[in-house]
């Protein structure tokens, strides 16, 4: 390839605090090219993204477009220089029409100027038909359907003709067909010579897409090539398979006979207009362990939160005999039915002590001391950092302590949320070990979440595959191997 | 234009104000002098929407800017004795040189801090006046020697007048490219300086333009009345009383907060009798508005147009 380069980073990095996201990333983008940036969540291709748009300062690296050194430039800067973002989740102007909306991209960054050239009203009506929204242009934000909000936002990024076009996951909660018309406006930019980088959480959503694909984690380049090459890559493999498929060799047959502890029926969500869940249904049997599996942005989480009643849905969700729907969040977790969430929300300031003990707040004294010792004989690492602040744990420590406060809630169903988020591949050999001590010691029945198949796999004794909001498969973790093992990614 | 004269806000302004400027011919001087003063308040509470609405930031000061115009002029008419209008546009400059002082820092802190830097300064500015009392009358507060008019139908005229002309100003700005930039600012400022605005610059232009008409109405208030202070242009209720009115006639509408404002003033007077209750009451109306009407008034009528 001989296009010239637009945009070209070297040796970024970025930390917050003690925590590193981003680590000496380099990539080159050039003038009609289409490069994936694709990574599980908390890898840091959201962070690099943003970096570029100037909207967080990077710690350290250069920065350039053609040629011209932007690293410590503010983001409106960066947006006039000709670097164009288009957001995942945006908040429009509700009062405002789709036109005037439009308009606000093509606007003077001027305090002066009363009055908007006359020009830009053509201009803006140009850029909503080309992105398909001319039959909407007078309407309000607030009565378009999600992919013409999306559309919307394609339009602001484009209007000022930039010469980068960053997209944040341009697919997410579109259908199919709208994924077609979509991927033939973002080659239409290619088509152009605007250089467009997509950021994604895998490759197979941007694949039909892209030139070239970027894959990172852990804040790290893991693979760079074509979309195939990348998928090939064995580190990228590792990174969303887990590596090899091993099943569980001890499954509770007996769990899947008895009545189900929780059942799931035609449950859907709508975040605004984005559809989060598609008429999902699950059961899950008394001391049954399930994994359902998907990659991020599949709608785990939202499952887990509609069942935690955290957000509204449709449908029907049963637990242990009662409809949850008649039970407030707090009132579903002491009922039985706890959430071990992905972001982990621990109170950092607290010790490990203290966050153990607030989670056992309605346990009889006696019981929960019971409790406590059992979970630090389960988690013998917790014992040792006992009185430190949960703050200064390291990412495994801290997902440990998040599960045993969960646990010290006396769960009949735990549900874990991602628990592999962010962690190194160490450390989920110990998480895994911990799970696995668990199960062999306690009857609780588990629910977890995972894009990570190798480290869902061996504990579950049935698997569910979420895909776009919908379940599409169920059965045996043997089966799984066989027959899901090398669509998945 | 045409969009501009199918408006139906624009005929329902041209009413009121119409049969604002009707009121001298029928209505008791005791009235017209409650309004005038409720139209400088109303001025007061388009400023605050200017940069609440608009800009998105929270100001729990206006009384800051409104002082500094009400102090600046009286103390200048006191010492020198310059015509009025020197006095205001004094007033005017201070509040916005006040306003640049506090905001060019304040900006720089995100969420509560800005309103809580924005409050500390309205204690500030109350504290600074009772301590150079030699000056400003300190706790007593202090007359001017000069009035804009002794005549109650000139006060309310030029009070009307002022209202009519800020309203048409905060209006037009607000639905100017400018004020839909700083909406955008307001709403949310990272997708706006993706746009390649500056939102600094944006929302700074804000808080002079709310400091100039808070300075400026600030200072004509205290020409009417005739008197200046600290508990009728300052405290803190004050300025609690003049964001009440900007929320409870609308959001992001600058002709509600007027509305909200004049509505309050005027249900204060009419529930009088009712003595102690009288504050009770109103406070009780403006929390039920603001929490099953939190788009306030007009908001709410403007509102029910946008779901066509």
């Amino acid at each position: 390839m001989n296009a010239p380069v637009r945009l070209k980073v070297d040796n970024l990095s970025k930390r917050y605090g003690g925590l590193v996201a981003v680590k000496n990333v380099s990539l080159e983008l050039r003038a009609g090219e289409i490069l994936g940036l694709i990574g599980p969540n908390g890898s840091g291709k959201s962070t690099v993204m943003k970096l570029m748009m100037g909207i967080e300062p990077c710690s350290g690296g250069t920065i350039t477009l053609d040629g011209a050194d932007i690293t410590r430039w503010p983001s409106h800067r960066v947006a006039r220089a000709g670097v164009g973002i288009v957001f995942q989740h945006s908040r429009p102007l509700h009062r405002q029409t789709v036109l005037e909306n439009i308009k606000l991209a093509l606007l003077p960054d001027s305090l002066i100027r009363l009055f908007a050239d006359r020009d830009v009203d053509t201009r803006a009506r140009a850029i909503a038909d080309r992105v398909g929204l001319s039959a909407v242009v007078n309407r309000h934000p607030s009565t378009l359907p999600f992919a013409d909000l999306r559309r919307m936002e394609m339009a602001k990024a484009i209007a000022r003709n930039p010469q980068v076009v960053l997209v944040d996951e341009p697919f997410a909660g579109l259908t199919m067909s709208e994924v077609a018309a979509f991927s033939d406006l973002i080659r239409g930019f290619r088509d152009e010579g605007r250089a467009v980088l997509l950021v994604d959480h895998n490759v197979k959503s941007v694949a039909a897409l892209v030139d070239r694909v970027f894959a990172m984690y852990l804040g790290e380049r893991i693979a760079e090539g074509t979309a195939d090459e990348v998928m090939r890559n064995p580190t990228v493999r590792r990174v969303y398979l887990g590596g090899e498929i091993t099943a569980s060799n001890k499954r509770n047959e007996a769990a899947a006979a008895k009545p189900p502890l929780l059942k799931v029926d035609d449950v859907s969500v709508f975040y605004g207009k984005a559809q989060a869940l598609d008429k999902v249904g699950i059961h899950v049997g008394q001391g049954e362990f399930v994994s359902i599996v998907g990659l991020n942005g599949a709608g785990k989480t939202t499952l887990f939160n509609a069942m935690s009643g955290l957000v509204p849905y449709s449908g029907k969700i049963e637990f242990d005999g009662r409809n949850l729907n008649e039970l407030t969040a707090g009132g579903i977790a002491r009922f039985g039915l706890v959430q071990c969430p992905e972001s982990r929300e621990l109170f950092g300031d607290m010790s490990v002590e203290e966050n153990l003990d607030l989670g056992g707040q309605h346990l009889t004294p006696a019981r929960r001391h019971e409790q406590l010792d059992w979970l630090l004989e389960l988690f013998p690492i917790l014992r040792e950092r006992r009185t430190q602040a949960s703050r200064t744990l390291s990412g495994g420590e801290q997902q440990m302590l998040a599960i045993a406060r969960a646990l010290m809630m006396d769960p009949k169903l735990l549900i874990l949320d991602e628990p592999t988020l962010g962690l190194a591949p160490v450390i989920l050999e110990q998480l895994g070990r911990a799970l696995e001590r668990l199960r062999e010691k306690s009857p609780v029945t588990i629910l977890l979440g995972e894009q990570n198949v190798t480290f869902a796999l061996p504990h579950a004794d049935r698997v569910y595959v979420l895909e776009h909001a919908r379940i599409v498969w169920e059965g045996d973790p043997v089966r799984f191997a066989r027959e899901m093992g090398t669509g998945y990614l | 234009m045409q969009k501009l004269l199918r408006s139906p806000l624009l005929w329902i302004a041209v009413v009121v104000v119409i049969v604002a400027a009707s009121l001298p011919l029928w209505m008791s001087a005791y009235l017209l002098g409650i309004l005038t003063a409720a139209y400088y308040f109303g001025v007061f509470s388009m400023a605050w929407d200017l940069l609440f609405g608009f800009a998105g930031e929270v100001n729990f000061g206006p009384t800051f800017l409104i002082g500094l115009g009400a102090y600046t002029a009286a103390i200048l008419d006191n010492q020198l004795g310059p015509p009025i209008f020197v006095c205001v546009i004094a007033g005017a400059a201070v509040a916005v040189i006040g306003g640049l002082a506090l905001a060019v820092p304040a900006l720089r802190l995100s969420g509560p801090y800005f309103g809580l830097v924005t409050l500390v300064a309205v204690l500030l500015l109350q504290n600074a006046i009772v301590i150079f009392a030699h000056w400003t009358g300190g706790e007593i507060g202090m007359t001017v020697p000069d009035v804009l008019s002794i005549d109650t139908n000139e006060n309310y005229w030029y009070a009307l007048v002022f209202l009519v002309v800020s309203a048409i100003l905060l209006f037009g700005l607000s639905r100017s490219p400018v004020g839909l930039i700083l909406q955008a600012s307001g709403q949310d400022k990272i997708e706006a300086q993706a746009l390649g605005f500056n939102v600094t610059k944006h929302k700074i232009a804000a808080f002079c333009i709310s400091a100039l008409f808070s300075g400026v109405a600030g200072a004509m208030l205290i020409f009417y009345l005739g008197a200046t202070s600290v508990d009728t242009v300052i405290d803190i209720s004050i300025g609690v009383q003049v964001i009440i009115a900007a929320v409870l006639g609308g959001r992001r509408t600058i002709l509600g907060a007027a509305l909200g404002a004049i509505f309050l003033i005027l249900a204060t007077e009419f529930l009088r009798p009712l003595g102690q209750l009288n504050t009770f009451v109103v406070s009780a109306v403006a929390l039920a508005v603001i929490l099953f009407f939190p788009d306030g008034l007009l908001g709410y009528v403007l509102r029910s147009g946008e779901r066509e």
